[in-house]
């Protein structure tokens, strides 16, 4: 588990009071000093830091108001996490909407960062299934949210980074599920074009799709394997749930990633990756690292840092490639970058990440200047494009960068908490 | 289904033990100062399971009105087989130094309150012949100390008082239950700051309650480890402790 006050990636570090919050009734701190949310500390960057501010973990918000298993619809407390919840609802034939690739999430840091997953072509983002919720003001008031009900709050605060007030509970809908199984469908491309050509025919017959890309490759740049997957039908059943493997115990003097192990465990994946149907229980399907306890710790004691940015259609095929290529021959980047294609919809919130295009996500060891540079490059190419790169991920971003991948930031300051700040808030207002 | 009653139900502890019973279905009577908080906990407890989850709004060291919420209790659930008592409050040692206004508020709530419950609870379980009493006193109790023995004495009050009441309900078939957590991390403890090794989740506790519970157990320290600590606290001479700063 990450220290409380932490972030996933370990960088930043910051110094901040901690204020735990347990009932939804309680009145936020009064005084000087800003206020920021904290959930479970899974976003990566400084989205959920507030250097000489305050906290408020909400983890103690973790109670169910209501569960209509009827309808698949649940409301509980913003401190609540994925994982808590499939645990209630996968017994019952339910399963959540959109999940992002780790179950320890809360409710309202997956509402704060509007989150995704592999079935955005067809189900979007979380805050699309988010019916209301309520919003705690620094000044006392509250405040119910929905489409109809106080509207420019609800999509203010769904992407909003925290920013608007505290939400203290949340009503969404849930997905219909025969059981705990995933049927999977896994095939190897050779190329970008490749990828690109399959995801569409995957994206027909499946709800979740995404792409492992194979990012040390100097030869074969734009290999990787695609992965489509659907909740299987009633009576599936295939081995018993995923153990939990040994977790991290410590954190490393250095990262253990370097351009070494980087291309010979992309290549072995790349290699032993099994083409052909299967069926696998949804834990290790979603969540493959959450079995890993700590996972971060392996990028050593600087951190790492992620990056994920979206490019628009016009663009995805050249600007992904180029992103690659430079990526490659920097010799940095991760164990596996992540290619998927979101689909044109309605954003739910003003600062949603989501955008019609192709999104990549890797991590980098933080390797000081050297990382700092090469990031700073890839922004200029996917700025270039008309891209985006997700905060919720994101350590480093320039504010005049921010606020081209974000031209309705502005609609945000009305609605901005007077006393609600956070690290990368202030580094991107700047 | 068991019928189980707990007072001071919004305690972090009693509300982690109150998760572990809804998920296997029991029905809960549920007793404490808040109305509006027993009410999110109690909804939390029906969407986890609970068979039936009732509540009552009640202040220990009100002491006429426990006899109300006994009778209560067993006419809403049709009987009771476990009765979890964790209320209590972390009382200001420095101020129990100067006022004995304040030394006598917090023994009525940490130790005569749970014994005026037990007493009128116990025939009622001696006559049905089965049934639990899972009482929260503290290691504190084990020896007076500077930092909290005011404290410390009621705990110490109180955990006689259910050894007595163990040997005496054992012939009815009755589990008295007197459970000795060490340092918990929930709201009671929210302004101690330097939090070690040594302090434990509500959840932790909560699961050796259960067990403990379960197994048919007669006293249990929370963590395990904190039985071998206060055996040493417990053995140290006096000319020696006098001197430590503990």
């Amino acid at each position: 588990m990450p220290a409380l006050g932490a972030s996933w990636g370990r960088y930043p570090r910051a110094t901040q009071e901690i204020r735990r919050l347990h009932w939804r009734d309680e009145r936020l701190p009064q005084g000087a000093g800003t206020l920021l949310p904290y959930g479970n500390g899974r976003s990566y960057g400084d989205v959920c830091l507030n250097d000489g501010g305050t906290l408020l973990a909400a983890r103690g918000l973790d109670r169910y108001l209501a569960f209509d298993a009827e309808q698949g619809i649940l409301r509980c407390e913003a401190g609540a996490t994925f994982a808590d919840i499939l645990d209630l609802i996968v017994p019952r034939g339910w399963f959540l909407p959109v999940t992002p690739g780790t179950r320890f999430v809360t409710v309202g840091g997956a509402i704060a960062n509007d989150v995704h997953g592999k079935n955005h072509h067809r189900a979007g983002t979380f805050g699309e299934h988010v019916r209301c919720f309520e919003l705690l003001r620094s000044d006392g008031s509250r405040m119910e949210c929905s489409p109809t009900q106080n509207a420019e709050w609800y999509t203010a605060t769904i992407g909003g980074l925290g920013l608007t007030g505290l939400v203290t509970w949340a009503e969404f809908s849930l997905q219909r599920i025969a059981g705990p199984w995933m049927t999977t469908r896994t095939q190897r491309f050779a190329s970008l074009d490749e990828f690109f050509a399959l995801s569409a025919t995957f994206e027909q017959d499946h709800d979740y799709v995404v792409a492992w890309v194979d990012c040390a490759a100097r030869q074969s740049l734009g290999r990787g394997v695609l992965i489509g997957a659907n909740h299987a039908h009633a009576g599936a059943s295939g081995p018993t749930s995923a153990r939990r493997l040994p977790g991290v115990p410590f954190t490393p003097p250095f990262s253990l990633i370097n351009p070494l192990t980087l291309r010979a465990f992309n290549a072995l994946y790349f290699r032993s990756a099994r083409e052909g149907d299967a069926l696998s229980h949804y834990a290790p399907y979603f969540y493959p690292l959450d079995s890993i306890g700590d996972w971060n710790r392996i990028y050593g004691p600087r951190g790492f840092l992620q990056y994920q940015c979206v490019v628009p259609p016009a663009h995805a095929r050249a600007v992904t490639q180029e992103l690659l290529g430079r990526i490659a021959a920097s010799g940095s980047g991760s164990f596996l970058a992540v290619l998927k294609v979101f689909s044109e919809r309605r954003p739910a919130g003003i600062l949603s990440f989501p955008r019609a295009g192709t999104t990549l996500a890797l991590d980098f060891p933080n390797g000081g200047a050297a990382t700092f540079a090469l990031l700073d490059r890839l922004d200029a190419i996917v700025a270039a494009a008309g891209g985006a790169v997700y905060p919720a991920k994101d350590a480093r971003m320039r504010g005049e960068r921010f606020r081209q991948y974000f031209p309705r930031w502005q609609e945000m300051l009305a609605r901005v908490d007077p006393r609600f700040s956070s690290g990368f808030w202030r580094r991107v207002m700047e | 289904m068991r019928k189980i009653l707990i007072i001071g139900a919004t305690s972090a502890i009693a509300e982690a033990v109150a998760r572990r019973f809804a998920e296997r279905s029991d029905a809960l009577y549920l007793v404490a100062r808040n109305a509006q908080r027993l009410q999110a906990i109690a909804a939390d407890l029906g969407v986890r399971g609970a068979a039936r989850v009732a509540t009552a709004t009640l202040d220990v060291a009100d002491f006429a009105a426990h006899a109300a919420i006994v009778d209560a209790a067993e006419r809403e659930l049709g009987g009771l087989d476990v009765v979890l008592i964790a209320h209590g409050t972390l009382s200001d040692q420095a101020s129990c130094e100067t006022s004995v206004e304040d030394l006598r508020r917090e023994f009525d709530v940490n130790a005569i309150a749970a014994m005026s419950l037990l007493t009128l609870l116990a025939p009622r379980f001696e006559q049905r012949k089965s049934g639990t009493f899972a009482v929260i006193s503290s290691v504190a109790g084990d020896r007076g100390r500077q930092s909290n023995y005011v404290y410390g004495a009621a705990k110490a009050a109180l955990s006689a008082f259910l050894g007595g009441l163990r040997q005496r309900l054992a012939k009815s078939n009755v589990d008295v239950l007197t459970i000795k957590p060490g340092f918990v991390d929930t709201p009671m403890t929210a302004a101690i700051a330097n939090k070690g090794v040594l302090w434990a989740k509500p959840e932790q506790i909560a699961a050796g309650i259960v067990r403990a519970i379960e197994k048919r157990r007669s006293v249990v320290y929370l963590p395990w480890f904190w039985r071998w600590i206060m055996l040493v606290i417990r053995a140290i001479p006096e000319p020696l402790f006098k001197k430590l700063r503990l």
